[in-house]
């Protein structure tokens, strides 16, 4: 088989080693139901507790406000939902951006359909909320403020502290989609003012199907799966042990390599983003330049389009995803790109590069200059190009 | 996702480029949608198309029905040419995910767009030909701007 070189890290990522060998003796021998009394059901529950205890640890939050899912999607359509019922009779009206997750946007609409009215806050070109219309928004009847910690797509992390502290003093709960985030940029609920945070273990070199919401100990929220008395009555479901042992080893793991891990993946992604940009002409960097994810790139090269450019890429053993209309099984491209203001045409060509901790500045180059030869190779079969040319030769 | 042939077309499109004082020129698509194409014939005096290029921007079957719709439409007389239908593209590359089939679609109106315009410049009608709806080479192309 060909090298694979992997970046989609923000789709998923690999699962480490170490959190596979944590998990396996789950399946094989330590297979009790944790709610049973016996042995074999209590090393379960142990495990479950220790891990609700790193977690808890890494977020400055107690162990009995983290409740396991099956992840962020579920996390997501929990704090929304739940939080809609339990504090309707305070209020109908949620305040969240146009950049957001499906899993919140997808549930914002269905909350719309139920009675609730949402206002989606306008972003900046670069992706972050405009924290002037975001106060303008509130009313009293605004219940909650979910905005996404950092973005999936390109990368903007958002003033996080700022909102948190905006939803504090007008005494509304505050939700954040920390998929992205979590594990890798460091997250204290109680300085940043979070009620409720989404989390997913695939994105952090865990399993996947296990995430968890952070619920801070006052909020209301109800039961989301009806059930047994799991998580303090509030999902029911026998737990995911092997998933939950994963995720705790992976969360540990993220928090113990955080600092060195991102600041070689920060160097390694403005070596790439400094190259793209200097080497290939009409291109654009899609989110913000500073305050963006360690690992994440996003770029629109003008005339193209993005899965043409996928295709070719994986020709050549290279994983990315594009916000192209071709890609998402709609005709409009990513809401994202088109929330930053990118026209139609320019949001068709982009390119999310998203790295691991196992991208070397060899694969880097490799990735830049095979992009140059398929931007090149694109653009000559480009009318768009062939037109943009020739009305700059008549100039 | 994509056939053999789909895929061969859009690594190895047959046609790719420009044809300078082309018979007819035809721009279909809509950058909007994320597909456009150009399609360029040479039509020699007796009504056969000698040459056809094409430009796309667009996917990977937007590109390779271009590719297959040049080929479908080389060596043929103008009558044959609006005979090649998007059917025929698309069973010419054994099938299109069901999203794709507009890319199909859009070769066929391409092919139909050069023709009206090879009519329109020799001032001739081609029977059973209709005025295409989406040439867009007209207009749109202002908004194009660079950085």
């Amino acid at each position: 088989m060909k090298k694979v070189i992997y970046l989609d890290n923000a789709a998923t990522t690999k699962t480490a080693p170490e959190v596979v060998d944590a998990m396996l003796p789950y399946f094989t021998e330590l297979y009790g139901n944790a709610s049973t009394i016996y042995e074999l059901g209590g090393s379960s529950k142990k495990a479950m507790n220790e891990v609700r205890e790193t977690i808890a640890d890494i977020l400055g939050a107690q162990e009995n406000e983290i409740y396991f899912t099956a992840g962020g999607s579920e996390s997501d359509n929990w704090a929304l939902k739940a939080t809609a019922e339990a504090y309707r009779a305070k209020g109908n009206h949620i305040i969240t951006s146009k950049i957001e997750h499906h899993a919140i946007l997808h549930t914002c609409e269905y909350l719309e359909k139920n009675g609730f009215e949402i206002t989606y806050v306008d972003v900046d070109e670069n992706g972050k909320i405009k924290l002037s219309e975001l106060k303008k928004a509130i009313r009293p009847t605004t219940i909650l403020i979910s905005v996404m910690f950092a973005n999936n797509e390109i990368g903007t992390i958002q003033p996080i502290k700022e909102i948190g502290e905006i939803a504090h003093e007008n005494g509304i709960l505050f939700h954040t989609d920390a998929v992205q985030a979590f594990g890798q940029l460091p997250i204290n609920v109680d300085e940043y003012h979070i009620d409720m945070l989404s989390a997913s273990g695939h994105k952090l070199n865990g399993p996947k199907g296990i995430g968890f919401l952070y619920i801070r100990k006052g909020v209301k929220i109800r039961s989301f799966i009806h059930g047994g008395a799991q998580e303090r009555k509030r999902r029911a479901g026998t737990e995911n042990i092997p998933g939950i042992v994963g995720l705790g080893v992976a969360a540990r793991r993220a928090a113990e390599t955080m600092k060195e891990r991102t600041a070689k993946e920060i160097a390694l992604r403005d070596h790439l983003i400094d190259r793209v940009m200097k080497e290939i002409p009409y291109t654009r960097l899609n989110g913000d330049r500073i305050d963006r994810l360690p690992n994440n790139a996003n770029f629109s090269f003008q005339f193209i389009e993005g899965e043409s450019m996928l295709i070719m890429l994986d020709m050549e053993g290279i994983c990315g995803s594009s916000g192209s209309a071709c890609t998402s099984g709609s005709l409009d491209p990513s809401h994202v790109l088109l929330a930053i203001g990118l026209p139609h045409e320019i949001a068709h060509g982009s390119l999310r590069l998203t790295l691991s901790e196992e991208t070397t500045l060899e694969d880097i180059d490799f990735v830049v200059d095979t992009i140059k030869n398929i931007v090149e190779r694109l653009r000559s079969m480009s009318p768009l190009y062939e037109d943009f040319v020739k009305k700059q030769a008549v100039k | 996702m994509y056939s053999e042939k789909v895929m061969d077309h859009f690594q190895h499109p047959r046609n790719m480029g420009e044809i300078e004082n082309a018979s007819g020129v035809g721009t279909v698509g809509n950058a909007k949608c994320g597909d456009i194409m150009r399609m360029y014939l040479d039509i020699d005096e007796n009504g056969i198309i000698q040459d056809v290029k094409f430009k796309t921007f667009g996917c990977g079957a937007a590109v390779a029905t271009s590719s297959m719709a040049t080929e479908l439409v080389k060596g043929k007389n103008i009558q044959e040419a609006l005979q090649v239908t998007n059917k025929a593209v698309m069973e010419a590359l054994d099938g299109l995910p069901p999203v794709k089939v507009h890319c199909s679609l859009l070769a066929e109106e391409a092919i139909h767009a050069a023709l009206w315009d090879y009519a329109e410049k020799h001032g001739i009608k081609i029977e059973g030909l209709q005025k295409p709806k989406s040439d867009i080479h007209e207009g749109e192309e202002e908004e194009e701007e660079a950085y």
